[in-house]
């Protein structure tokens, strides 16, 4: 069951869709807000909600860079491996963090503070190499940087 | 539509310009690879394959297009073999291919892939791609169908199909990039009712057919027949193909007018019975050891003596002083079959072996085609419309495949939006896109919920006489004078739906309206007619085209032979009067009460019961003959459009097995009657049913006749390359065997004969130089998703007259259903796995099929306190007074006051419905 905060946030983005199964996306990001993660239970419940088939929404979710269908950390990291990234020393950035946290991408720190995953392109090529944190964008990467900015997130 | 001059190839051509550059080519005969795109579901660009080079005018350089997306333009020179567009097609393939297993020897695919074909089209011949490929867990998908994910190259064939076509919920593509995932979210057998068509839109081998897999064979070592598909009423042409005398798969044969290119799941899946345990190998009599000449001569004798009366009687008056044999026939004998035994028992001992309800609906189903005056809808027909409505009838479960067919229609019917805004037809993503905001056209009206009402603009729910009131209420709101007493008494919300139902009609130009008997309601098979009379259509007719839904395959063929009905059978004989009872292919226990079967066949004389699976009717008999199952015998079928088709086998039956008009000859000739002695081949019975029944002459045009030679030959049902010919009988005989003889069709169970495409008809198998999959189709239609050449199979018995008669005199309504307080209507409720007989007997099929149930509506079962599971004991007042127990299944769309019933499951006493029900109190307090 959707709880009624959920409920409320989807009913009010309604009205900008012409069609109820066209807020699923936007529904699965609310509901990611509240629970971490899309669990299978929630794919149900919003399905229920829009009257939209499990599959449809998994479909969209395993599509989705942002949401996740597996728990994770508290904090995501989401290094860009796009193009200009990768000219700009993405490999080496990666790496910086993989040895830092102690974990490959695709991975969650065992005390659950950070997920690490790639992602295709932020929009921020004028700063490559570039990651993102939460919901802040970081550019101009250094391993120095990436020890700074790592230590604001607890 | 536009005729513009283009090039291919440097050969001038003149094209429709509304047909894409794909379509075109390949229907001039070019080859061109292709994954994404097919003909019955258009274009999407996903598979870059068909990249052509396109010269504009003047200009050099040209450019690479995708032919599958391109319109044609005037002065366009269209270049296939381009250096640069053959190099990009490589490059396309190879990239496909970077994770495809290669597993073709022990793929089921392979021989038959259309991968397989492409990348020899395209020239990649060697692998460069050495890194790890993406491997995938795959799911059970159930009984029907296989799944192999890591073959996939993300054509996205699959989920247009199952989703976008056929409706299905649990499928979808998962994840991105080179990871997409084509599945179900777990395991669990595809809900779809036309799963089956995976294994023919997926070009690779992700979906394969898992009855197919149980007893695998590659496609050039099946031995295949253009067969018409047994289990329903709608007559799919479909290709049966079998080794080692085993029926082993069915698939799809293209007709134009039925079923395009598709099948239903039970039509593909349900073909076991041909080999199962309950087929019937050899003579069955009470006495052991007779031989099947033994008891033909004896049952003669018999029929003889029966019989000696009448001809004694030749010339003198019809004076029946003894007993007599009756005949009774079946809807699932072919019409041949039905007018054989006419022909021997004589016209007033003819039972047509319908269930007396049965017969009566549809005597006045076919009384209304004839009387037209439109002629009744093919598909081509249906997809044409730009509306539809049904009457009656849950198509899913009672002709699947117009269920499919209303779908398809759904999604592609041409609509002023896609005119205005230059759509082309074959634009699948713009199509979708338009479709999508527009309100649907298809209006339903029917007992309970149906899973089309997903996708109808409105669904009126009710009992049967009320849908006859409702549908009655349409025809006065749409001609005023049409209806001396339109109903009344309708109450406001159900007066709202007519007048959105009738506002909707009123606008229509080229509607359709399908309706039948499966909902057992004569005054609703009137009240449809009546409305497909005061809609507009096509002229001369001027009427819209009437569909009404027949349950079995030869249903109509056999009501168009005609014959008295089963109970005046039952009459005679237990009033003495017959003597020797041939009963062919017919459960006589799935049509009256048992009680009353039982009379008749103790009180029947001789009861020789001809027929290929054993039924409680077989087992009561006196002897059985074993007749060639539908795979294994010519026939003529006329489907529910009253469309005649020859039936073709894919295997000869194995001795002493034969159809059961030889059968029927045998006897006649041990008999010594004056007819059906000099019955030889299929075509001397058809010659007969001319002279005695011109109007149904046509019949013998469904297919050519046996003694049509192509350059002096035979077709052939093996491919080149059958192999094993000369070993397969090597356990029986070291001697090289000679082919069974086909003494009733131009077709040879060999491989020799003529090599090049037969006529429609009598067309096995899709395969041409290059295109070895089922895509081959391409190269034997008259141009893409047209016509096969030469005009697809199958002759129209019922033809709107001439001049049409008075009209039939519109029914008047019956009174409103007002439920009795102690009493329900049991209404009958079908299941495409379970209420057909032969489909039962494939276990993948039956595997799917409900047991039996007790649904009623929420509202009933709270007043007779029935819980969803529980049994509920009730009594039904049909033709006999009848105990049953049974679980409750709650529906919410029934109506308050009706019960519905499955009906054709095994194991289950015939019920007699639309019948009165009532909760069994005393056995319930007992």
């Amino acid at each position: 069951m959707l709880t009624d905060s959920e409920r409320t946030e989807i009913e009010a983005t309604l009205a900008h869709y012409p069609h109820r199964r066209s807020a699923a996306s936007g529904a699965m990001r609310i509901v990611q807000r509240h629970r971490g993660f899309l669990s299978d239970e929630a794919l149900a419940d919003i399905g229920a909600f829009l009257g939209v088939s499990v599959e449809e929404l998994d479909s969209r979710a395993t599509f989705a860079n942002m949401l996740f269908r597996h728990p994770v950390g508290r904090h995501v990291i989401l290094i860009c491996d796009s193009d200009c990234c990768y000219v700009m020393a993405y490999e080496q950035m990666r790496d910086h963090i993989s040895a830092r946290l102690g974990i490959g991408l695709g991975q969650t720190t065992p005390d659950g503070r950070f997920t690490f995953l790639p992602i295709v392109c932020l929009a921020q090529c004028d700063h490559a190499p570039a990651m993102q944190v939460d919901d802040d964008f970081h550019g101009d990467l250094t391993p120095e940087r990436i020890d700074e900015i790592l230590a604001r997130y607890e | 539509m536009a005729t513009v001059a283009i090039t291919i190839e440097g050969v001038p051509h003149e094209v429709d310009d509304r047909r894409n550059l794909l379509d075109i080519c390949l229907s001039l005969g070019y080859d061109v690879p292709y994954f994404c795109w097919h003909p019955a579901m258009g274009s999407i660009g996903a598979c870059r394959q068909c990249a052509v080079k396109l010269f504009w005018d003047d200009d050099q350089q040209g450019e690479i297009v995708m032919s599958c997306l391109t319109r044609p333009r005037a002065g366009n020179r269209v270049a296939i073999s381009d250096p640069e567009a053959l190099r990009f097609r490589a490059a396309v393939i190879e990239l496909l291919m970077t994770s495809h297993p290669h597993d073709c020897p022990v793929c089921d695919e392979g021989g038959e892939c259309h991968l397989q074909d492409m990348t020899v089209m395209t020239g990649h011949v060697y692998r460069r791609y050495a890194f790890d490929k993406r491997t995938f867990e795959n799911y059970d998908l159930g009984p029907f169908v296989t799944h192999e994910m890591n073959r996939c190259i993300q054509c996205y064939r699959c989920l247009r199909f199952y989703v976008d076509y056929a409706g299905g919920h649990d499928f979808a593509a998962f994840g991105l990039r080179n990871e997409v995932y084509f599945g179900r979210l777990r395991d669990g057998a595809l809900d779809s009712e036309f799963s089956g068509n995976l294994v023919e839109v997926c070009p690779v081998g992700v979906f394969d057919d898992k009855t197919f897999a149980a007893h695998y064979t590659r496609k050039w070592d099946l031995q295949t027949g253009p067969t018409v598909c047994p289990f329903c009423g709608r007559g799919c042409n479909t290709i049966a193909g079998a080794r080692y005398g085993e029926l082993r798969r069915v698939l799809n044969r293209f007709n134009g007018d039925v079923n395009g290119y598709f099948l239903c799941d039970r039509g593909r899946f349900a073909y076991e019975s041909v080999n199962g345990p309950e087929r019937v190998r050899r003579p069955l009599v009470g006495l052991s050891g007779l031989s099947a000449s033994e008891l033909v001569r004896g049952l003669g004798a018999r029929l003889e003596s029966a019989l000696g009366e009448r001809r004694v009687a030749v010339g003198a008056r019809p004076r029946v002083a003894r007993p007599r044999p009756v005949g009774i026939g079946s809807p699932r004998a072919s019409l041949e079959a039905n007018f054989a035994l006419k022909r021997l028992v004589g016209d007033d001992r003819f039972f047509l072996g319908l269930a007396d309800g049965e017969h009566t609906l549809v005597e006045r189903a076919v009384a209304l085609l004839r009387a037209g005056p439109s002629p009744t809808p093919s598909l081509r027909d249906i997809e044409a419309a730009d509306l539809v409505i049904v009457l009656g009838e849950d198509l899913t479960n009672t002709a699947p495949m117009l269920d499919l067919s209303v779908r398809r229609w759904a999604r592609l019917r041409p609509t002023a939006d896609e005119e205005r805004l230059g759509i082309a037809r074959w634009n699948d993503a713009g199509i979708g896109m338009v479709k999508k905001e527009e309100p649907s056209a298809l209006w339903i009206a029917a007992t309970q919920a149906g899973k089309l009402d997903e996708i109808a603009a409105e669904t009126f729910h009710g009992a049967p006489d009320d849908l006859a009131r409702f549908t009655l209420a349409l025809v006065a709101a749409l001609d005023p004078k049409a209806l001396r007493r339109p109903p009344k008494g309708l109450n406001a919300g159900a007066a709202r739906t007519v007048a959105r139902f009738a506002a909707a009609l009123r606008a229509a130009e080229r509607p359709v309206v399908i309706s039948g008997v499966s909902s057992g309601s004569l005054p609703l098979l009137e009240a449809s007619a009546a409305l497909a009379r005061a809609l507009p259509g096509a002229p001369p007719a001027g009427a819209a085209p009437l569909a009404l839904v027949v349950p079995e395959v030869n249903t109509l063929g056999l009501m168009l032979l005609g014959g008295e009905r089963l109970s005046e059978a039952f009459r005679l004989a237990v009033a003495g009067d017959v003597e020797v009872t041939l009963v062919i292919e017919n459960d006589l226990y799935r049509r009256a009460p048992a009680a009353q079967v039982t009379a008749f066949l103790r009180a029947c004389g001789t009861a020789i019961v001809v027929d290929h699976v054993t039924t409680a009717t077989t087992a009561a008999a006196a002897a059985v003959l074993p007749a060639a199952s539908w795979a294994e015998t010519t026939g003529t079928f006329v489907s529910h459009e009253g469309r005649a088709q020859r039936s073709i086998p894919a295997l000869a039956p194995p001795r002493p097995v034969q159809p059961t008009w030889r059968w029927l000859s045998a006897l006649a000739a041990a008999a010594r009657l004056p007819v059906g002695q000099d019955w030889l081949t299929l075509d001397d019975v058809l010659d007969e049913l001319a002279r005695e029944r011109p109007d149904l002459a046509p019949a013998a045009l469904a297919a050519p006749p046996a003694d049509a030679r192509f350059v002096a030959m035979k077709i052939p049902r093996q491919p080149t390359r059958y192999s094993g010919r000369t070993a397969m009988h090597a356990d029986v005989s070291v001697f090289d065997a000679a082919p069974p003889d086909d003494r009733d069709t131009p077709m040879s169970f060999s491989m020799e004969g003529y090599r090049e495409q037969p006529p429609a008809a009598l067309i096995a198998r899709y395969q041409a130089p290059r295109w070895n999959s089922v895509q081959a189709l391409n190269k034997f239609q008259e141009e893409i998703g047209g016509p096969l050449r030469g005009g697809d199979p199958g002759v129209r018995l019922i033809e709107p007259p001439a001049a049409p008669g008075p009209p039939p005199p519109v029914p008047t309504a019956p009174p409103a259903f007002r439920p009795a307080s102690d009493r329900l209507l049991a209404v009958p409720l079908h299941h495409i796995y379970g209420s057909e007989e032969l489909s039962m007997l494939s276990p993948p099929v039956a595997g799917r099929a409900p047991e039996p149930y007790l649904a009623l509506s929420p509202g009933d079962a709270a007043r007779w306190g029935g819980r969803e599971g529980a049994p509920l004991p009730v009594l039904l007042h049909g033709a006999e007074k009848l105990h049953l127990s049974l679980p409750l299944r709650i529906v919410a769309s029934l109506p308050e006051g009706v019960a519905g019933l499955p009906v054709g499951l095994p194991r289950q006493p015939f019920l007699d419905l639309p019948a009165e029900l009532e909760i069994d109190h005393e056995s319930r307090h007992v």
